[in-house]
């Protein structure tokens, strides 16, 4: 009964003095949302992931039946270690950039000797999807806690980046939107996510540095090739390829500008 | 076939803490996929045994969520001792892990 009284002064206090009292309504929400995202972060399920995804590194598969241990990840055939941190960047032998995501399918035709087409054309909730959404998740957490190292060099490279950018930038479709449009701004956000504003540093990080995510409400396991293809598709934009130029250019643009700040993967969402 | 659980247990002042992570579906019943409903299953029974002595028992029904988390709390562990846990969905699956207090 006392509660409700109080509420109903809140109430009428807000209506009189709004301004002020709504920005401090707004930072108990903000206070709010931070309490319910830390009491998620003790046990995420990613980690599950992370399990099926070291097996999958280690086990051997499909006609070559071969593992993904040789596999070079740009920091050395097997390294793990800090990879995650390291990528997109360009790789010699596929004299492509690639990202961790394409870098994977490239191993996995390599080692396994598997058509990975089937893998790129299927729906990210199909199982031909599994595999790699484990593998990402593994791979990205054996990168927790390192620092995001980026630097375009190589003209491939240096390239991507500036494509990324323009991509960023690119404002279209029927509702004539932008990445930019929701993260080029600080302080915005869409129901309880924050929207990071990647066109700096700190705010790149926060969002290329927690992806791949655990997204609690759905149930999934979301990788950076996922979060980009569903940003498009809010925007209303085509349905890129898994794994096409524009999403790697994207992610170079990305981990480019959070370079120096710290890698949180994998992380947990709402 | 089931997924490992990841188990995480610490002592702390003869309080050990436990925390599961379960890999399950956890399916309500209640969801339709191309029109047809989906069956309910569920884990409706978590067991978790030290040194073969039953410290923690949970009814679980639709309502908890996909891949469950569970932390709780007991006395009378030591560090190098096991815990173990054990879930049984409404299909009769059932699954054990275990773990080594730390």
């Amino acid at each position: 009964m006392k509660r409700r009284w109080y509420g109903a002064a809140a109430a009428v206090l807000a209506l009189a003095f709004g301004g002020g009292l709504t920005a401090q309504t707004q930072e108990e929400t903000q206070r709010g949302i931070e309490a319910y995202r830390q009491a998620l972060q003790q046990g995420n399920p990613a980690e599950l992931f992370e399990a099926q995804g070291e097996e999958l590194w280690k086990k051997p598969m499909g006609p070559r039946n071969g593992t993904l241990e040789q596999c070079d990840l740009g920091v050395g055939p097997g390294k793990v270690a800090g990879a995650y941190a390291r990528l997109p960047r360009y790789f010699a032998d596929t004299d492509k950039v690639q990202d961790l995501e394409s870098r994977l399918l490239t191993c996995m035709e390599r080692y396994w000797g598997i058509d990975v087409q089937p893998v790129i054309d299927a729906a990210y909730t199909a199982p031909a999807k599994r595999e790699i959404i484990a593998l990402t998740t593994y791979v990205s957490g054996e990168s927790k806690d390192v620092v995001v190292d980026v630097r375009p060099t190589h003209p491939k490279e240096r390239a991507a980046f500036e494509l990324g950018k323009r991509m960023f930038f690119f404002q279209g479709g029927s509702h004539d939107f932008s990445c930019a449009t929701c993260h080029s701004e600080d302080g915005k956000r869409i129901r309880l996510q924050d929207l990071p504003n990647i066109t700096e540093r700190k705010g790149s990080a926060l969002g290329w540095g927690s992806w791949p995510a655990y997204r609690v409400s759905a149930g999934q396991m979301w990788t950076m090739q996922w979060r980009i293809q569903d940003c498009f598709r809010q925007m209303r934009f085509p349905e890129p390829i898994y794994t096409s130029e524009a999403t790697i250019a994207l992610s170079v643009y990305m981990a480019a500008t959070a370079s120096g700040e710290t890698m949180r993967t994998p992380g947990i969402k709402r | 076939m089931t997924s490992p659980m990841r188990i995480r247990a610490n002592v702390r002042d003869g309080v050990v803490d436990v925390r599961v992570l379960m890999a399950h579906e956890m399916e309500t019943g209640q969801r339709v996929e191309n029109g047809r409903p989906v069956p309910a299953w569920f884990i409706n029974e978590v067991v978790a045994t030290h040194n073969g002595k039953t410290v923690m028992t949970a009814q679980w029904g639709p309502a908890v969520s996909k891949n469950p988390y569970l932390q709780f709390r007991f006395r009378g562990g030591a560090a190098g001792e096991k815990i173990a846990i054990k879930w049984t969905d409404n299909r009769g699956e059932s699954r054990t892990d275990e773990a080594t207090i730390a």
